[in-house]
């Protein structure tokens, strides 16, 4: 049986004498080494050239602000009960007057945190979301951290900021799809990536 | 010996020091970028550009680490076992000629340390010395695999010492001399020995290869098998001394590959360049840059075949030892005696045959 | 004093010492650098007699070759100090009695030996290079070297026989 076209048939017949030489062996492997050096090289040079992860890729999280600037976080707690390494936690609280333009929901997460050494940046936060208000950003990763107290990420670092709001091609599951039918026929390459959902 | 002999003298003696020292240290980052190279990556690219600092960072790396030496170590020979090899590898630059003569104020100086009649004779010992330091390093460890390593250093470079020495035969054989400075000459004019001695120069490579132990005989270092090699209970800058010392090595038997094979300084076009500076600069400088011009070509021809090195590191999986024992004894030995009988027969019968065919 | 006559001294100094220290040094490894350490001297003294082949084969052979076989056995021994056979004090007396006695004949005929005299008229310094050493052994000395190749060769005849391993015999 064969399970691939790349395998060989092996054979142990007396070697001829320019294969017990070694040397035409040699030569050949240094002619397909020095291919090599002056081949183009495949590194990216990480610190100062990023790769584009694709629009899948699931980094760091980002409480999402809507049209308006308000948060769309309503502390419902679905993001924590959803989360399998246990990384969410938040204390809810009720919005009072005058905080309308701050806070969408009648009610908001006062602290949200996430735990970044516990999350396992598996996206489940992002599906459990009724509000569409947690994501896992797709072009940015959590930095590393040399300190113990930079591990927990308060809402200073998670909720998005106006003057830099985070765009993506697609929001919703719908959206992806409809999106990806439409460039399989061939209707569309090219979307700009816009920010609100 | 007067004033300015001695000056020029001492002069070629510190920059051949100087000169074998800082490519030894570069070596050591040409072995990582070529390594790159070949493997599709960069190599280092980090410490100044294009990484050429890394040698300074790995050797203030080496110093800054603790000086380390095990209890049960014999201290003495513990710390002697890299200094031998260390003096054992520069040794070997004194009688290699880095040029032809210098003209200065009427003396004719050769860009030598020590013209001597048994250069490489003195170049074969030193090369047989360098066996000590490995030897004695992994002994004083106190160490079962420093000493396993030790001991196969020592019987891989008996072993490959005896090939060695009689493919030079062949050439001492042609040239009749065993002056490294003699033979670069009788080199002169594309009458380079590669073209005379190909098998010998095959044998006589792979016999260095073996002396320096690089791949693919480096069968002394082995981390599956002996933790390390020889330098196991090795740190700090003791450990840099030795792996220093392989590279001197590789430089050292790159220069000599390159003065018995491929006419050291010389160069095709070589007295036409001489009779255009000459003409143009005077008999003194004209003579001095045409020197000049010939060791660099000398330096081009041994860093050339320092990549080589690198290439074939970089290329070939190693030998298992009894592979390696094999090839030494029963294949390279016989081999440079078979060269040695065809070379004495060429030389005795073809050579008066040639040259009454050709006057 | 002029230097190389001082340089003699020095050598003659070192060379005894570590001669000494062979025979004194209780490490058998350390006996074996002594050893390789008077070699090296030994060829000093043939560079200052402007015999440099033979300074240069002398460290090749011995310094280079033999003594690292030496190294070699010795490093494999493992030998303890405590491991050490006490020498009763009949072998310590017999060893003392064999040593001088050589001693004293050696002397003696050193004693009685004279020094070949110096003629710096017809003194040929170059007596000691490889060419007038190739131009001795090939021409005067032919067959007593040919034939100490023969013996070479007989030895290592020999010493592959006794190293080749027989039919059906497996050393591992």
């Amino acid at each position: 049986m064969q399970l691939t076209n790349r395998s060989k048939q092996v054979s142990n017949k007396q070697m001829t004498l320019a294969e017990r030489a070694y040397l035409p062996a040699i030569a050949t492997g240094l002619a397909i080494t020095i291919k090599h050096f002056f081949a183009k090289k495949v590194t990216i040079q990480y610190p100062e050239v990023k790769r584009y992860l694709g629009p899948v890729f699931r980094g760091r999280h980002i409480l999402k602000r809507d049209a308006e600037g308000r948060e769309r976080c309503t502390a419902c707690g679905l993001c924590a009960v959803a989360c399998p390494a246990e990384a969410i936690s938040m204390v809810a609280s009720e919005r009072v007057k005058g905080e309308e333009n701050l806070y969408r929901e009648e009610k908001y997460a006062a602290v949200y945190e996430v735990n970044m050494l516990r999350c396992i940046f598996c996206g489940l936060c992002e599906e459990a979301c009724p509000k569409q208000a947690v994501y896992l950003r797709h072009d940015e990763f959590v930095p590393v951290f040399t300190e113990r107290d930079q591990v927990i990420w308060g809402k200073d670092l998670l909720v998005e900021d106006m003057n830099n709001r985070y765009t993506r091609e697609a929001w919703t599951k719908e959206e992806a799809r409809a999106l990806d039918a439409k460039r399989a026929s061939g209707e569309v390459t090219s979307v700009v990536p816009r920010a609100i959902p | 010996m007067d004033l300015v002999e001695f000056l020029v003298k001492t002069s070629t003696i510190v920059a051949v020091f100087g000169l074998t020292l800082v490519i030894a240290m570069y070596s050591t980052w040409a072995e990582r970028k070529v390594a790159g190279f070949i493997q599709d990556r960069s190599g280092p690219n980090r410490a100044g550009w294009g990484g050429l600092l890394q040698p300074l960072a790995d050797a203030g790396k080496m110093f800054f680490k603790e000086d380390f030496i095990p209890a049960l170590a014999n201290k003495w020979l513990f710390i002697a076992g890299p200094s031998l090899a260390m003096l054992t590898a520069l040794l070997a630059s004194a009688v290699i000629p880095f040029g032809s003569t210098f003209r200065v104020a009427g003396h004719e100086v050769a860009l030598q340390g020590v013209e001597s009649n048994i250069g490489i004779l003195y170049v074969f010992g030193v090369v047989a010395l360098g066996v000590y330091g490995i030897m004695v390093g992994g002994w004083a460890s106190n160490n079962k695999f420093s000493l396993l390593g030790a001991i196969r250093a020592a019987s891989q470079n008996i072993s490959y010492e005896v090939a060695m020495g009689l493919s030079l035969i062949a050439i001492l054989m042609m040239s009749s001399s065993l002056s490294l400075g003699e033979i670069v000459a009788q080199q002169h004019g594309m009458n380079w020995n590669i073209f005379y001695q190909p098998l010998g120069f095959i044998i006589f490579i792979t016999c260095s290869f073996a002396e320096c132990n690089r791949v693919p005989f480096d069968l002394p270092e082995c981390e599956t098998e002996l933790v390390g090699g020889y330098h196991t209970e090795y740190g700090s800058m003791k450990l840099g001394f030795y792996l220093f010392a392989e590279y001197i090595n590789m430089f050292i038997s790159s220069a000599i590959i390159s003065v018995l094979y491929f006419g050291g300084y010389n160069y095709p076009g070589m007295d036409f360049v001489y009779e255009q500076l000459v003409k143009s600069f005077g008999t003194e400088t004209g003579h001095n840059i045409a020197t000049l011009i010939g060791t660099a070509v000398f330096f081009g021809k041994a860093l050339f075949f320092v990549f080589f090195y690198m290439w074939v590191r970089w290329t070939i999986p190693r030998f298992r030892y009894d592979q390696l024992m094999n090839l030494g004894w029963k294949k390279l030995i016989p081999l440079a005696i078979f060269n040695i009988i065809i070379t004495g027969a060429a030389v005795l019968f073809l050579k008066p045959v040639i040259t009454a065919w050709l006057n | 004093m002029n230097s190389a006559v001082s340089f003699f001294y020095f050598l003659s100094f070192l060379t005894i010492l570590s001669a000494v220290m062979v025979v004194v040094s209780r490490n058998p490894i350390h006996s074996v650098l002594y050893l390789i350490l008077t070699f090296f001297t030994l060829s000093g003294h043939y560079i200052l007699l402007n015999a440099q082949f033979l300074a240069a084969v002398n460290i090749i052979v011995y310094a280079g070759a033999i003594m690292v076989l030496f190294l070699f056995v010795i490093m494999f021994l493992n030998m303890k100090q405590d491991q050490e056979e006490a020498k009763t004090n009949l072998t310590k007396i017999a060893a003392t009695i064999v040593g001088g006695t050589v001693f004293v004949i050696l002397f003696g005929a050193y004693r009685k030996t004279a020094i070949a005299p110096f003629d710096p008229q017809t003194y040929d310094s170059q007596i000691g290079m490889i060419e007038s050493l190739g131009h001795m052994l090939f021409r005067e000395y032919l067959l007593p070297f040919e034939l100490a190749s023969i013996l070479l060769l007989v030895a290592m005849v020999g010493a592959v026989l006794l190293g080749k391993r027989e039919i059906g015999e497996r050393h591992f």
